[in-house]
């Protein structure tokens, strides 16, 4: 299917919330769909549905609305069905997370899988957080307040059955094993020249190997960048695409990853303390968390930030995307690994 | 031999004016994208600068470690060829369990901190303090 432009999709989009609440598209108008910035594994278009009256899940007014989706071409990676059921059973759940209307998974509406949630407000760019006055108070909270969001992530019931079709782990396998061996091989796969940092740094890891206590649902990618905050501390927790079930520590050592701290000294994205963060899960009911567990956790993210630098200078030497940007990337790799040689110097 | 500008001052010249000339006049992805391509060009120029020189130390280094006495060859590829071979080897004893263990293990975190800091001299990311 060629790409459609915004009008051709608009009619598409209206069509297809006429049909899921089940009114004639006479009474369904969208208005103002317009990509957004950033996001390049996921398009993310905003849009507002007026409604002239109640329809199944719907009553007469105005949506205001985020349509997430694959960018053309990029089909199957991922699966938006399952991310939406995922963000679903969060918001159920008491998560602070948008709430989803509508998926759909058929090519022949817009060309690619995409999902309708609701837009929220807030601000998302960590350096605003980290830098402006006004979100002072925002700064001194917000440890803790990802502590405690963190806390009901991991409390969503692994048997909700909106994530039946999340996969899952072997039987007696271990979470930490799993990602530190897809993590490993990874690197000499799309990697042009050795990195012995690297292969130093999983041996680390292997040594240090930490028994996980439970396994729940995980984010996957829990950080300062993927929540929205206002004056008051975070509002909302978005980018749930690589949602999985695991070890639950996982989500707080990706939160401490040395890439997020925007230069800042402070671990926890450049606002708190790894103290602060484990008192405020502990207190919210998480259980005690052991820092070397959480420090597996955090080397670990910085081993994955060397390998997603690899891979985004693997993608442009490919050829598929002749982007400026993606091919000056690669050359970011050695920051991951001064981390590691850092951390391995400290801890031996 | 080429006539003056040398390579890194003609990078030179294009970040100039890439910074001074274009960043100011575009908005939005363009303007991001025109910032991008002024630090890559200043990057090139840095790796030339310095390439000599960290080449060799890292050879140098790689040399001691690896207790081997290979010559340091004189064209620049073979040089980088016998890089990636001996980063190889570091690699493969690495993986054997070799630097598990003091003083070894010391000795490979030095060399690796070393190499990787000339690597930020080159790539110097815009975060990075100091």
């Amino acid at each position: 299917m060629p790409a459609l432009d915004a009008q051709k999709m608009t009619e598409r989009l209206r069509a297809f919330v006429a049909a899921h609440t089940e009114l004639p598209e006479a009474a369904v108008q969208i208005s103002d769909l317009r990509r957004l910035a950033g996001g390049s594994s996921r398009e993310t278009w905003s849009l507002d549905v007026e409604f002239d009256r109640a329809g199944r899940g719907v009553g007469p007014g105005r949506l205001e609305l985020v349509m997430r989706r694959d960018p053309p071409g990029r089909v199957g990676d991922g699966d938006r069905g399952l991310e939406f059921r995922v963000v679903r059973a969060a918001h159920s759940c008491g998560v602070p997370a948008p709430r989803v209307h509508w998926c759909c998974t058929d090519l022949d509406v817009i060309g690619t899988p995409f999902y309708l949630m609701d837009r929220l407000p807030g601000e998302a760019l960590p350096r605003r957080l980290l830098r402006e006055d006004r979100y002072a108070k925002t700064r001194d909270r917000m440890t803790a307040q990802l502590a405690e969001i963190a806390v009901q992530i991991h409390r969503v019931p692994l048997d909700h059955e909106d994530l039946v079709g999340l996969p899952r782990l072997r039987p007696g396998a271990s979470p930490a094993q799993v990602e530190l061996d897809r993590v490993a091989a990874a690197v000499p796969e799309l990697a042009a020249e050795p990195h012995p940092a690297l292969v130093l740094a999983e041996r680390w890891l292997q040594a240090r190997l930490p028994e996980a206590h439970r396994t729940t649902l995980v984010h996957g990618d829990y950080r300062v960048g993927n929540v929205l905050f206002d004056e008051e501390g975070v509002t909302s927790v978005l980018d749930w695409e690589l949602c999985k079930i695991g070890d639950p520590v996982e989500d707080l050592g990706w939160l401490c990853t040395h890439a997020w701290r925007f230069g800042s000294d402070k671990p926890v994205g450049g606002i708190g303390s790894r103290e602060e963060l484990l008192a405020a899960y502990a207190a919210a009911g998480g259980g005690e968390v052991d820092p070397a567990h959480l420090l597996f956790w955090e080397a670990l993210g910085s081993f994955k930030v060397a390998l997603v630098f690899i891979q985004q200078s693997w993608v442009y030497r490919s050829g598929a995307v002749p982007s400026l940007e993606l091919a000056s990337l690669g050359r970011r790799t050695a920051e991951a690994e001064q981390e590691l040689v850092r951390l391995m110097e400290e801890s031996p | 031999m080429n006539d003056e500008p040398r390579a890194e001052e003609l990078l030179r010249a294009v970040e100039r004016f890439l910074e001074r000339e274009v960043v100011g006049r575009l908005e939005g992805v363009p303007k991001f994208h025109a910032r991008v391509a002024a630090n890559v060009v200043a990057m090139v120029a840095r790796e030339i600068e310095t390439q000599d020189e960290h080449l060799r130390g890292e050879w140098d280094r790689l040399t001691e470690l690896l207790g081997d006495d290979v010559t340091w060859p004189s064209a620049r590829e073979a040089q980088l060829g016998g890089l990636r071979e001996r980063n190889e080897t570091l690699s493969e004893r690495i993986r054997s369990g070799d630097a598990d263990t003091e003083p070894f293990r010391t000795e490979v975190l030095t060399h690796l901190r070393r190499t990787i800091d000339d690597k930020m001299v080159v790539s110097r990311p815009p975060r990075q303090k100091g």
